[in-house]
């Protein structure tokens, strides 16, 4: 059904939503649920029909990557500096990235969206409605696959894809007496807060424990369906 | 959701906390010196905070001016970072510890500033929920002509974002700068009604000003012995310490 584009609620500044074309989907997932290989495997599989597909993630922004990531080196911010901070890297990849590949009629594949950075955010201990509304200028997505896997399943694939990370075990906070408890805790809230998210904001879950294949194919299979079912969007009204 | 906007964070420290506000060239920035000055003269703690002065987020702030990437979103989104450092790092413990807190600007700044720029209103005061409400709130009010005298007399170029040249309206610095201005002053009014904010006549020779400052914030520092002013080293989980 053809509909425009719109936010959680508060414009963005400047931005016509109203000639936004292309399609705007979201993996979500925690670390090492296996976001990137599907985003890729999707890619592939729309360019090979036809569709134009541009990519974008946490921390990919032209302004705030670099600071964000200095910042974390020294472990130097507080809790609700880091998630204004992760928010304005967003915000510069929702306006420099996301709404021009939307206006161009591509397909968006964003690995991560504000889900992952609400989630993050609660686990630190920032109210609830406040970070929302923080985040409501962010576009609605088409579609929001959510890996999905329990944290004993996720275990080894960190293991096999280098070890625990810093930040994606919480240790700024820290939950547990070392990495690998730290890492227990914080990923069962983070899973906890997307469940809710999920519920909330209604995403597709896909069970992550499933062979990479088989998903590929699911995922391959919803977003040509979501592509065809187009026309692309016209302005109602 | 009203929980969510700037004020809904009311703890109570036993330090204070007195900011000043006003379109550049108001002559503020001299008065709290001033003020300062006089507070550490008789005695009192006090710590000074100014706006956009956290080293690593003023790296990506520089970064966004220099290439002129920053849009209306992103030029609030990096002050409120900025902003909340300022209030995790410097305010809140020094408020804990219970000193005099002097902020030059303030979370009102960014309500004048980004909604002239397009903001959302509504969405801004949300934004800066976490920012504790100052004691007094003072800005100095001043016709934009003089400050405008102030600021354009015998300085170097105005910058590309201070003079609001993002906004697109006019060509010529000056003349930007100046439209940029006298819509920041009419937002800055509708938020003293809002918010209350303790009016200072800042076209009064500043001696005046400063004598009218000291006497404006002078009975919120009565409770605030010098001698006893201790700070609270009860633990955090000490339900007394929050109640």
């Amino acid at each position: 059904m053809p509909r425009k584009f719109e936010s959680y609620g508060v414009p963005i500044p400047g931005v016509d939503l109203g000639d936004l074309k292309g399609w705007l989907i979201v993996i979500e997932g925690t670390d090492g649920v296996g976001r990137s290989t599907q985003a890729r495997l999707l890619r592939t599989h729309l360019e090979n029909l036809g569709y134009a597909v541009a990519e974008t993630g946490l921390t990919r922004s032209d302004l705030a990557s670099n600071g964000i990531r200095r910042a974390k080196q020294g472990n130097t911010l507080g809790s609700t500096s880091y998630n204004l901070y992760y928010a304005t890297d967003f915000a510069d990849r929702l306006e420099h990235q996301i709404v021009p590949a939307l206006r161009a009629g591509f397909v968006m594949l964003t690995d991560r969206y504000v889900y992952s950075l609400m989630a993050r955010a609660i686990v630190r201990g920032a109210d609830r409605d406040w970070i929302k509304q923080v985040f409501a200028f962010s576009l609605k997505p088409d579609a929001v696959f959510y890996l999905k896997i329990g944290v004993p399943d996720l275990v080894p694939r960190v293991l096999l894809n280098g070890g625990f990370d810093y930040w994606e075990s919480g240790m700024d906070l820290p939950m547990g007496e070392d990495l690998y408890d730290s890492f227990i805790q914080y990923q069962s809230r983070v899973t906890q807060e997307l469940d809710l998210l999920s519920r909330e904001y209604g995403f597709i879950e896909i069970d992550a424990r499933l062979d990479i294949e088989a998903n590929s194919l699911n995922l391959a299979d919803r977003v040509s369906k979501l592509l065809l079912a187009g026309p692309q969007r016209v302005e109602l009204g | 959701m009203t929980a969510s906007v700037f004020g809904s964070d009311r703890r109570s420290f036993p330090g204070r906390l007195f900011i000043v506000e006003g379109i550049d060239g108001s002559g503020k920035s001299t008065q709290l010196s001033l003020l300062a000055q006089w507070l550490r003269f008789e005695g009192f703690p006090v710590v000074y905070s100014e706006w956009n002065s956290s080293p690593i987020v003023k790296l990506t702030t520089s970064r966004g001016k220099r290439k002129k990437i920053l849009t209306p979103l992103t030029f609030s989104l990096i002050h409120a970072t900025d902003f909340s450092e300022r209030i995790e790092r410097v305010i809140v413990p020094s408020l804990k510890a219970g000193a005099i807190v002097l902020a030059d600007r303030y979370v009102y700044t960014a309500f004048a500033r980004d909604v002239v720029r397009g903001v959302d209103p509504g969405w801004v005061r949300s934004l800066y929920r976490f920012a504790i409400v100052p004691t007094r709130a003072l800005y100095f009010r001043v016709p934009l002509e003089m400050a405008l005298e102030r600021v354009l007399s015998g300085r170097t170029k105005l910058k590309w974002y201070e003079a609001g040249m993002d906004l697109g309206l006019d060509n010529d610095r000056e003349e930007s700068y100046r439209r940029f201005q006298l819509r920041i002053l009419e937002e800055y009014e509708k938020l003293v009604t809002e918010f209350g904010l303790h009016v200072m006549d800042a076209t009064q020779p500043v001696e005046v000003q400063q004598k009218l400052l000291r006497e404006a914030i002078r009975p919120y520092l009565e409770s605030m012995d010098v001698d006893t002013a201790v700070p609270d080293v009860r633990s955090p989980n000490d339900p007394a310490r929050t109640a």
